[in-house]
């Protein structure tokens, strides 16, 4: 470990506070309806499609219609998405003359894109039309994740309101941060990228002869267009088989900072809006507080275990940390930062191989999944997904101070236990049970990069990912027909199933009457809270998942303490 | 109303255990084993069909494997079953002392005759066969057969039966001294009273109800509770279960039993075993204070409550005000305000009448009868008055001042009424109760009521400020007095001039301000306010009226007892907290105990999570599992009891809990397991 990897770490730490406040700020504007500097040029356009789809942007829906509103356009987007990649072939903007997918790979793909997941099993420069990739699955980037943050604003409206029937508008919500959070950012951001050298164009793949002689097939395509998006709506879906480990996809360092900020700009900002809608601050700030540590702590693992390296690697005479399968332009440090990244939300890009990580510090990305994804979290998803976990902290916390439990004025009583309980069995069952068959059937083995511990790792961390709708992979792990339809299945379910019960919960606490603070209510922001927040999320996180992990990288690791290989 | 001084306690606070009682839960611990019992605790329920699952796996060891593994098998059977049955005794040793003080009560209520008047006459019943609004006849020596209303007469009552106070007190038909209690005695004179419940349904057979597990309802909080208990249960069914096909995959084959074990110590089985007995002693301890709670809820509505309206006299100044002095109008001579003084108190039958009549006759020599014809008019909310009608036509009065003055400008008195300002607002600025003396058209002087403090209220009221509750004090006094007292006091607000309807007004206000109400009361005027506060606490000596619209009774007729009552509230969800805590957070050494043991072969490298250094794989899963049994069986006392409690801010609170029962969860079960995995191997045992 050395100074400058704590350093990188530090500086985009400060970043990503520092935009906090002026995003969260703008969030909160936005989607109070109020004016922002953006509303000379969007607010018309915003009208306009209003007035077009018959939308009445002031009608507020009930948490039911929120939700209902959620899974029609969530279903029809994915059968849109479905159509379009069984039919490519006989689009235009189609110049490698790729073929239509397979009904199970297509269901695969577009369940995976419509729940903000992007598992990819296909590699985009080899399977995939410029229109698929642009009207389909950039589509689906910019949706998905704005259907992310419109629920995170439902959840935020539900547990800030008081004795209200309503938690907003699905079709305003959506449209707004499409238009003015979403839209915005990626236009400047693509531009950024293209800056740095990215391509964004329509041109056929080029063949060249390089340096060496060898020949080579340089990838195009409309890349910056979708790599902002990929990043900003944690989306995660290369444009390209090797995600941003290409640099094509991530040219230089400064690039490589620039995604990663991306990735954790809106869940950040979010808290900022949270607090801003509960008129305290600090409430806000506390999640911040708990979702940093998380990181910081599954950073430092992260790092410290590459940086150590492979004991068995350097009897071998070859020293250092471990550098397999990351790129030499980003080292130990960047590439453990954007594993860290890329797995506290629901993103999944990935700049190394996660597969080739020491068991620690591969079990850092899976570790990170297996909480839920709450350190800033996936757009939005980050957000209601840590106000689960508040709701069973301030429930335990109450009882401990002898009250019935309340948060913001709300109690949390029976509805509440229940609805928060119901989110955070969606990721025990949907990440363990599919392992638990996979390892018993032909099929679920058959594709596996690597058998023994490892390859159970590689089926563990692919179940965690598809659950937790982050779409980053252990490699190895092969697409076939089991793996397309099961894990189409678990991404379905581990988006929607834990978004039911995220905004039952917030139409319940919308509909509460606040109680009035008093020393006996004791403080959702104060540091001892914090310590038992993170303590709820470790207990229902790891416990749960302390067995399996154990035997995966918990094990490997211990093995190669001790020489072995497997 | 007259708060009756305690001149001894019942023998209460038996001892935690009890023989009698401990021999009866032991057997009442197998009883509970039925499935159709144990289903009412999910927890439970899944402990005792593994269990079940375990014996019958070391039932098939035995007979068809020739034995193999079935010493382990029978021991982690044993174990488990043990589980069962702590939680079984923990619920019953808390039922037994809850029966044992509802007993108590409920000895007064055999074999009691009554006579009923029927058209008739008189006939002679048992008491059980008396039904709702029968009128029945108490002559003196006799038990009063249930809880009634008094229609007729009056008379001294014995109510030590179930107060534990020795002093008499006197029940009368009207007012809001007519009801009596089943089982008390009445000692002197002839009443007839109404009986307001049927059998079964009185406070005490409520109470009963509620320490008894059959018919115990749960809580709100308590369905809460074992939702998020069922929550993790399930959650563990899915990370157990999984196991299995997971070693496969490793090449190792779980056995059930094992499996069975690592679940059960994963599951929330502290607090599942130990949650219904914790909520029967909440109850218990309210039960042991002489209070009779109508619901659970209640007990714990108790533990949120933020404020709390006391009246002023009985809860924070002893009932009796005393006349201290009298000071003449200018014009009138001292003796003349002395003697209309006297005469005006003499049917005064109140503490501040009789305190009058005996300041006169000692600093006055005032002595005299009540004139013939004098008609007395009684002291009500509304007026704020009491006096005498003379015969001929002449009145007195004497009252709040502005009601007096009030009344004798209306008798033509316009000058006269603004006399003796400066002393009225003396009096009351020192805390005192200014009583306005007028005759007619005059006023004669100023009486001084003096207001005596209960002793250490202030030391109360500080408390409760620590908790985060606010005292409100009523009064009917003016704001100047009511101040004065209310800052010797050291409550946090107060309610001056306040009528009957206006405890109702205020409770509807905090209520939408977002607080929770606590109060006390004990006439039918309080019924409504009663019945709209969160927790409304009605004296034994109160209106049948105000129980009927409180929901909870205190026997002892103890306005400060509401203070105790939110304390047993907030002890009640916080045992439910800490042991929730606890019982979480033992997981960790749990598996750091069994992972190990279960992957000793498969994995040999996996010996290194073996940080307890236990001695063998099966010793490591036994202890773990033993210790998961004893713990419930070490935290009995706790349930009971409850967790130490001192009055502080939500957050101190929070933090020490954290640290003892948090990481105090982690730390003990470590130290618990190493132990007894030493003593097993001591004993050879493994």
């Amino acid at each position: 470990m050395t100074p400058q990897g704590w350093l990188q770490a530090a500086v985009f730490l400060a970043i990503v506070v520092a935009l906090t406040k002026p995003l969260g700020l703008y969030m909160a504007r936005v989607f109070a309806g109020e004016r922002t500097f953006l509303s000379p040029l969007l607010a018309p356009v915003e009208r306009l499609l209003f007035r077009v789809c018959r939308v009445d942007p002031v009608r507020e829906m009930s948490a039911a219609s929120y939700l209902f509103a959620t899974l029609a356009f969530s279903v029809l987007g994915l059968l849109y998405l479905y159509v379009l990649l069984r039919t490519q072939k006989w689009l235009p903007l189609n110049p490698q003359d790729f073929d239509n997918l397979t009904p199970d790979n297509a269901w695969n793909v577009a369940v995976s894109f419509a729940t903000n997941t992007n598992w990819q099993f296909y590699s985009g420069e080899s399977t995939m039309s410029y229109l698929s990739q642009m009207a389909g699955l950039t589509w689906h980037n910019f949706v998905s994740g704005a259907v992310g943050i419109a629920i995170a604003i439902a959840v935020i409206r539900g547990v800030t309101r008081t004795d209200r029937k309503t938690v907003g508008n699905f079709w305003v919500d959506v449209t707004r941060a499409l238009l003015y959070v979403l839209l915005p950012i990626s236009f400047i951001g693509a531009l950024v990228l293209c800056w740095q050298g990215m391509p964004q164009n329509f041109n056929p793949y080029r063949d060249v002869t390089t340096l060496e002689g060898a020949k080579q097939t340089i990838t195009g395509g409309p890349m910056a267009s979708q790599e902002v998006i990929k990043e900003l709506g944690t989306n995660g879906g290369g444009f390209v088989n090797a995600n941003s480990a290409s640099p094509n996809e991530n040219p230089t360092p400064f690039s490589n900072l620039f995604e990663m900020l991306l990735i954790f700009v809106i869940g950040a900002a979010l808290t900022y809006t949270y607090g801003r809608f509960a008129r305290d601050q600090r409430q806000g700030w506390a999640l911040f507080v708990a979702m940093a540590l998380l990181f910081g702590a599954g950073y430092t693992v992260a790092y410290a275990a590459e940086a150590a390296g492979n004991p068995i690697v350097h009897h071998l005479g070859v020293a250092g940390g471990n550098m397999e399968g990351k790129e030499c332009r980003f080292g130990v440090p960047a590439s453990s930062l954007f594993a860290a990244v890329t797995t506290d939300t629901s993103c999944g890009a990935v700049n190394s191989a996660h597969d080739s990580y020491t068991p620690l510090g591969g079990l850092v990305p899976l570790a990170n999944m297996q909480l839920g994804e709450i350190a800033f979290g996936g757009v939005g998803t980050g957000l209601y997904g840590m106000i689960l976990f508040v709701v069973l902290t301030v429930f335990i916390a109450g009882l401990m101070v002898g009250r019935t439990p309340e948060y913001l004025g709300k109690k949390i009583e029976a509805r509440e236990v229940q609805l928060a309980i119901l989110g955070a069995l969606v990721l025990p069952i949907f990440a363990l049970v599919p392992v638990a068959i996979s390892v018993l059937i032909p099929a679920g083995t058959a594709t596996l990069g690597n058998g023994g511990v490892h390859g159970f790792s590689e089926l563990l961390y692919g179940f965690t990912s598809t659950t937790e709708n982050n779409g980053s992979a252990f490699g190895g792990l092969g697409g076939n027909l089991y793996f397309n339809v099961v894990m189409g299945i678990v991404m379905l379910a581990g988006r929607f199933l834990f978004l039911i019960p995220a905004l039952a919960l917030a139409g319940s606490l919308a509909g509460k009457k606040s109680v009035a603070e008093t020393v006996g209510t004791f403080t959702t922001y104060s540091p001892i809270f914090v310590v038992l927040l993170l303590g709820v999320i470790a207990i229902v996180g790891a416990l749960t998942f302390f067995p399996a992990d154990a035997l995966g990288p918990i094990v490997e690791h211990l093995q190669m303490l001790q020489g072995k290989v497997q | 109303m007259t708060p009756q001084r305690r001149l001894e306690r019942r023998p209460k606070a038996r001892s935690l255990f009890d023989r009698e009682i401990i021999l009866r839960a032991i057997a009442d611990s197998f009883v509970k084993l039925n499935p159709r019992w144990q289903a009412r605790n999910p927890v439970m329920f899944t402990v005792e069909v593994g269990a079940l699952a375990v014996l019958v796996f070391w039932l098939r060891d035995l007979f068809f494997a020739g034995g193999h593994n079935a010493g382990f098998d029978f021991a982690i059977s044993a174990w488990l079953w043990f589980t069962v049955l702590f939680a079984n005794f923990a619920e019953a040793v808390a039922e037994g002392r809850g029966k044992a003080q509802a007993d108590h009560l409920r000895r007064t209520k055999t074999e009691t005759y009554a006579r009923r008047m029927s058209d008739g006459g008189e006939e002679r019943v048992s008491a059980a066969l008396l039904r709702k609004g029968d009128l029945v006849r108490v002559e003196a020596g006799e038990l009063i057969p249930g809880d009634s209303d008094v229609t007729q007469g009056a008379a001294m009552v014995d109510e030590s039966a179930i107060t534990g106070e020795s002093a008499p007190v006197i029940r009368e038909a009207g007012g809001d001294r007519s009801a009596v209690t089943g089982g008390t005695r009445v000692l002197s004179d002839s009443i007839v009273v109404r009986i307001s419940s049927n059998p079964g349904d009185t406070f005490l057979d409520r109470m009963i109800a509620l320490v008894e597990g059959a018919r115990r309802q749960k809580t709100r909080n308590e369905i809460a509770l074992s939702i998020l208990l069922s929550g993790l249960t399930i959650i563990f069914v899915f990370a157990v279960a999984t196991l299995s096909p997971f070693s496969i995959y490793a090449g190792t084959m779980q056995s059930v039993t094992i499996l069975i074990a690592l679940f059960v110590c994963l599951i929330p089985t502290t607090i599942g075993g130990l949650l219904s007995a914790i909520g029967i002693a909440g109850m218990d301890r309210v039960l042991q204070r002489n209070v009779l709670a109508m619901s659970g809820r209640a007990v714990e509505a108790a533990g949120d409550v933020d404020t709390l309206l006391l009246d002023k006299t009985g809860t924070i100044t002893l009932g009796n005000r005393q006349a201290t002095e009298i000071i003449a109008a200018p014009g009138v001579s001292q003796g003349e305000a002395m003697r209309v003084a006297f005469l005006s108190s003499l049917p005064d039958e109140t503490p501040e009448g009789r305190s009058i009549v005996t300041l006169a006759r000692t600093t006055n020599g005032a002595d005299g009868e009540l004139p013939a014809g004098a008609a007395f008019v009684p002291f009500s909310a509304y007026t704020r008055m009491s006096g005498l009608d003379l015969p001929g036509g002449t009145a007195i009065r004497k009252g709040a001042p502005d009601a007096v003055r009030a009344w004798v400008r209306e008798r033509g008195g316009d000058g006269a009424a603004s006399v003796l300002e400066g002393d009225v607002e003396r009096i009351a600025r020192a805390g005192g109760t200014p009583l306005l003396l007028a005759q007619d058209s005059r006023v004669l002087g100023v009486i001084y009521l003096k207001d005596i403090l209960k002793p250490k209220q202030r030391e109360r009221f500080d408390r409760l400020r620590a908790m985060g509750i606010r005292t409100v004090m009523i009064t009917g006094d003016n704001a100047l007095t009511a101040s004065a007292i209310a800052r010797e006091a050291g409550v946090d607000d107060f309610l001056a001039q306040a009528r009957p309807e206006t405890k109702m007004q205020v409770i509807e206000r905090e209520q939408a301000a977002g607080r929770l109400i606590a109060m006390t009361g004990d006439g039918t005027n309080d019924a409504p306010a009663l019945a709209q506060a969160d927790v409304g606490v009605a004296m034994n000596s109160g209106t049948q009226a105000a129980k009927e619209a409180a929901n909870m009774v205190d026997l002892d007729s103890d306005p400060t007892k509401l203070i105790e009552i939110v304390e047993i509230g907030k002890q009640l969800l916080m045992t439910r907290g800490a042991l929730t805590t606890f019982s979480i957070a033992n997981d960790v050494a749990k598996y750091f105990a069994i992972l190990p043991a279960m992957f000793a072969i498969a994995y040999p490298a996996m010996d290194t999570l073996n940080i307890m250094r236990l001695t063998t794989p099966q010793s490591a899963i036994l202890s773990a599992v033993i210790f998961n049994a004893l713990i419930i069986v070490a935290l009995i006392p706790l349930a009971l009891r409850g967790v130490a409690y001192r009055p502080r801010g939500a957050n101190a609170v929070l933090r020490d809990n954290v640290l003892i029962y948090g990481a105090g969860g982690i730390i003990v079960p470590f130290i618990g397991i190493k132990f007894i995995d030493v003593l097993l191997a001591a004993l050879h045992l493994t």
